[in-house]
């Protein structure tokens, strides 16, 4: 199987790398067109800003190519939120794959921001969730959110907003939380992704 | 419902962990990577790793084995001692780490927090304050306590929460205050400055220094409350297991993350 992660300057490659690595799998860091087409499987991690992550996709045609492609498609929180239409992170205008718009946390309780940690996720029946069991938990970084929506397979609450963990359109799936930091439950989730999607 | 987080916190001298009883008189505690897979399986939320001689003997910090940590474990780990710009940063990044700490270097030139923020992002800045009193900045209801640096040998003249405030306001996106009165004795965490210093910023604060039994946790959290505390000798030497502690505060009302 190949498998490409997406090259831009927003990734945080290595994380996933080691937990394909953990998995038995091997994958390739590319920016190149070609490459990511023919790929079985495209994980599009990030840690990062969406304004400057967005201009360096636009830059190099990603932004056109990414939305195009057929094969299972992973984004990982900043990579989740720039699949959605736009964010309010310095009123960024997005990838578009999921009609949603990306808001940032208010905290009317004085909760800090970032939303960073281990909490809770509610998941509904879907493959990515397959055997796994009991209460479920994910590792989480990330000032801004996606709502609630038709896409939403998984759903976690942070500063009173019940916000999209995890959605789903058709090839494209999206983490809010990081499967590659969330230990044996996220490597779970990505073997998942790999195998059952 | 967001969990409070354990740190097991590794210091690291050549590839070992080592643990000092107020910062000196080291112990060697093992193999960092056992150590490092061993707590990730016990449920440690969380790994730090400082490489405590960097600062001191001007070495450059411990990236081999920061890939080989980033190999085995699949949970978020912070690596910090002797980081001075942002390609140390760049390097540690890069090499998997998710965050980075930084101590003495903010101190001399706080600048380089809103630029490691700016460039890499508050998320993955944490800045470390370690915290000694000092009636000095004593206020007729508050006790003072002073910022040191270069592994709490060098009084830096900085009162603890104005500089928390300013790291803050700078763009870190943590605060790991250690008070070395309690470091490595056991008498548990320093309420007061951690209450403190959680109230006047916000982003999460890291309780480090103290821990000697359960209830010492308990009090960090419900107290102080600390998002998240930081130990290291009681978990080394098994004095006290992190499945147990986990257990024991969940019990106490404390919500902690029982990952499978």
């Amino acid at each position: 199987m190949k498998i490409a992660i997406v090259r831009y300057n927003a990734g945080n490659t290595r994380s996933v790398l080691c937990a394909l690595s953990r998995l038995g799998y091997e994958a390739t860091v590319t920016g190149e067109h070609e490459e990511l087409r023919r790929a079985d499987r495209i994980i599009f991690p990030g840690v990062g800003e969406a304004s400057t992550a967005m201009a360096y996709l636009r830059n190099c045609g990603l932004d056109s190519l990414l939305p195009t492609l057929k094969q299972p498609f992973l984004g990982i929180c900043l990579g989740m939120q720039l699949m959605c239409s736009s964010s309010e992170e310095h009123e960024t205008r997005c990838l578009g794959i999921f009609p949603q718009e990306v808001r940032k946390f208010k905290a009317p309780n004085n909760e800090k921001i970032p939303h960073m940690g281990w909490n809770t996720i509610d998941a509904g029946d879907s493959p990515l969730f397959n055997a796994l069991e009991g209460p479920l938990w994910g590792y989480f970084v990330h000032s801004y959110y996606v709502p609630l929506c038709t896409h939403t397979i998984a759903l976690s609450e942070y500063a009173s907003v019940r916000f999209t963990a995890s959605l789903r359109k058709d090839n494209f799936w999206g983490c809010q939380f990081h499967p590659e930091k969330s230990g044996s439950a996220g490597e779970r989730m990505l073997k998942n992704f790999l195998e059952e999607v | 419902m967001l969990a409070k987080r354990i740190i097991p916190c590794l210091d690291i001298r050549d590839g070992r962990t080592v643990k000092g009883v107020n910062f000196i008189n080291l112990r060697d505690a093992g193999d960092a990577v056992e150590l490092a897979q061993l707590y990730s399986k016990q449920g440690a939320d969380e790994l730090t790793f400082l490489d405590i001689t960097a600062t001191v003997e001007n070495r450059t910090t411990f990236h081999a084995l920061v890939r080989r940590i980033a190999d085995k474990i699949g949970i978020p780990f912070t690596v910090g001692g002797g980081i001075r710009n942002a390609s140390d940063v760049g390097a540690l990044l890069e090499s998997g780490a998710d965050k980075i700490s930084i101590n003495s270097q903010a101190v001399a030139d706080p600048s380089v927090i809103d630029s490691l923020a700016m460039r890499y992002g508050s998320q993955c800045v944490v800045c470390a304050i370690d915290a000694r009193r000092n009636s000095r900045f004593d206020t007729p209801t508050e006790e003072g306590w002073e910022v040191y640096v270069h592994g709490g040998r060098t009084p830096t003249g900085l009162e603890v929460v104005s500089w928390a405030k300013e790291a803050y306001g700078r763009g870190c996106g943590e605060i790991l205050l250690t008070s070395m009165e309690n470091d490595g004795v056991k008498k548990g965490f320093a309420l007061d400055i951690t209450r403190r210093v959680g109230e006047a910023i916000g982003i999460p604060v890291i309780a480090s220094g103290g821990a000697g039994t359960m209830e010492h946790f308990v009090d960090v959290f419900t107290k102080a409350n600390a998002d998240a505390a930081l130990a290291a000798s009681i978990f080394h030497f098994h004095e006290i297991d992190i499945p147990d502690l986990k257990i024991f505060l969940s019990q106490h009302g404390i919500t902690m993350c029982n990952r499978q």
